[in-house]
């Protein structure tokens, strides 16, 4: 077992990178759920991946720096995603709940960078729905506690996710990669964008442990 | 730049009579009044790449007129701090905080353009924060294009996601371009084309700052137009027609202005609340309350007078 971390510039911020397996070859990026963080072991799921396996803590979360004032948004997440490809090239990408969002976004916006997504269960899966949900304006403390910060808890789980917005992100995904299942759906709990994307062409549903093993034998 | 004096005149312009901060979850919004510190209230709200100063001749001709006029300037615009992050909700929640911060009574709210936007959603929240409510072309319609956020919101094709993304690789590069102030206010004249140059040059000394290279606007260069995410102009337009407050909306009916909303009398009318009014005009551009100021004033002081 192997874990060390780095750090990635991302803005005025400073992201943390867990490298939880070593090795040669296309990374696995894992990215957690909200709320949540990278953990200090790989997990056991992605046992078949040959390559190194990394963790992004999202802003606000684990090891990552807090925002001043919050203004998160999945977009700015996918940032955060971005800025790992800066520094490491193309990767593989798991998302467990909000980071299944996050992982169809970048997938989308950087087709030629991200080889294949899963789509798990995790936290924040759902977001706010496909409509804004009641209306809601609150504000904390100047100074967080610490992770995770309580303004990605409030903004990161209200943020608005019609089926049809996902659905662009895939259009742009299938569109451009090499692959006839670039995106696998995992997660047992689907709410409607996870629905949509399931139904399409280039998607197919595979148990986690089964989708890591599908992108190692079709990202080599 | 060597040459280039550091002020400018305006007619009817008055800096702020009272100037402090408010703080919004750790940022410090910087805030601008006119008039009677004990007269009524009313906020101004500004619109996207704006700030409070821009209403340094409108806010004073509602001063005049009897009114406490408050101006904040938002994350990342004016004199306010830059942040680390941006986005419409928190816009919002910052508008929140500083009204709850310089008001313990329901007040009258006046916003902008992405301002008046924001405020139809806060009000939505927080109903009672606003005893009147004063938009001027912030209102959406499903044919309008609103600012910055109507862009950020609208479903976007990949080369604009990759673009956005590369800009955000280079964050930490970029800067304002110094220039003159009368640079500034050229390369600021496309996006105010009905404005005139005095008023762009007078804006430039109050918008920027100067140093040793020359004048520098204030917003945060991280900032830009264009973006992205999920958003209908229907998620807001429910808004309007939940108010039940007294409410004035003024709509800008310039088609070819490259700030404006676009939306005509028909696209919001069916949305007004009980007893709200609208008005429409085909001659002024989207910034209203700085093209006609005088007429734009008078409107709103004669629509608030029974509140005074």
């Amino acid at each position: 077992m192997s874990h060390r971390t780095e750090h990635v510039p991302n803005g005025r911020l400073r992201l943390a990178l867990h490298v939880l397996a070593e090795g040669e070859g296309l990374p696995l990026l894992v990215l957690h759920g909200l709320g949540d963080r990278t953990g200090t072991a790989r997990p056991p799921w992605s046992a078949a991946w040959p390559g190194p396996v990394l963790g992004l803590d999202f802003t606000g979360h684990g090891a990552s720096d807090i925002p001043t004032g919050g203004g998160y948004t999945p977009e700015n997440l996918m940032a955060d995603v971005d800025a790992v490809l800066a520094v490491h090239g193309p990767v593989c990408i798991v998302g467990r709940g909000l980071g299944a969002w996050v992982a169809l976004l970048i997938a989308g916006a950087r087709p030629h960078l991200v080889h294949g997504v899963v789509l798990a269960d995790g936290t924040g899966l759902a977001g706010g729905g496909p409509e804004p949900p009641s209306p809601h304006v609150t504000s904390f403390p100047a100074q967080p506690s610490g992770p995770p910060d309580p303004y990605a808890l409030l903004e990161l789980s209200r943020d608005v996710r019609p089926p049809d917005y996902a659905m662009d992100f895939l259009r742009f995904v299938v569109e451009e990669s090499d692959l006839e299942a670039p995106i696998v759906v995992s997660a047992r709990i689907r709410p409607p964008w996870v629905e949509a994307v399931a139904d399409a062409v280039g998607v197919i549903d595979l148990p986690l442990e089964e989708a890591v093993a599908h992108l190692a034998r079709t990202a080599t | 730049m060597e040459g280039d004096d550091e002020t400018r005149t305006f007619p009817g312009a008055r800096p702020p009579e009272r100037t402090g901060w408010v703080d919004a979850g750790g940022l410090r919004l910087a805030v601008n009044e006119w008039g009677e510190a004990d007269a009524p209230a009313v906020a101004l709200v500004h619109g996207g790449f704006d700030f409070s100063r821009t209403f340094d001749v409108f806010g004073p001709m509602l001063a005049d007129g009897g009114w406490r006029v408050v101006a904040w300037d938002a994350r990342g615009h004016g004199d306010s701090e830059h942040a680390h992050l941006y986005s419409w909700p928190a816009d919002v929640r910052d508008h929140f905080c500083a009204i709850t911060a310089l008001f313990d009574e329901p007040i009258v709210l006046l916003g902008h353009s992405k301002g008046g936007g924001q405020l139809l959603d806060l009000l939505d929240a927080r109903p009672q924060l606003a005893r009147a409510f004063v938009n001027l072309d912030g209102l959406p319609s499903q044919f309008s294009a609103p600012d910055i956020n109507d862009r950020e919101r609208r479903r976007m094709r990949r080369a604009d996601l990759a673009a956005s993304l590369d800009r955000r690789r280079r964050r930490n590069e970029l800067r304002r371009r110094p220039d003159t102030i009368g640079g500034l206010a050229e390369r600021r004249a496309p996006m105010n084309p009905r404005l005139s140059r005095e008023w762009l040059e007078y804006l430039v000394t109050v918008g920027a700052r100067r140093d040793a290279e020359g004048w520098r606007w204030k917003i945060d260069p991280v900032l830009h137009l264009g973006g992205f995410g999920p958003w209908r102009p229907q998620w807001s337009m429910e808004h309007l027609a939940a108010l039940d407050l007294p409410f004035l909306g003024v709509l800008s009916g310039v088609q070819d202005d490259p700030m404006g909303w676009k939306s005509r009398r028909d696209d919001v009318a069916p949305y007004l609340p009980p007893g709200g009014r609208l008005e429409y005009f085909d001659d002024i551009g989207h910034f209203l309350h700085i093209e006609q100021p005088r007429f734009i004033a008078d409107l709103v002081l004669e629509f608030l007078e029974p509140l005074r």
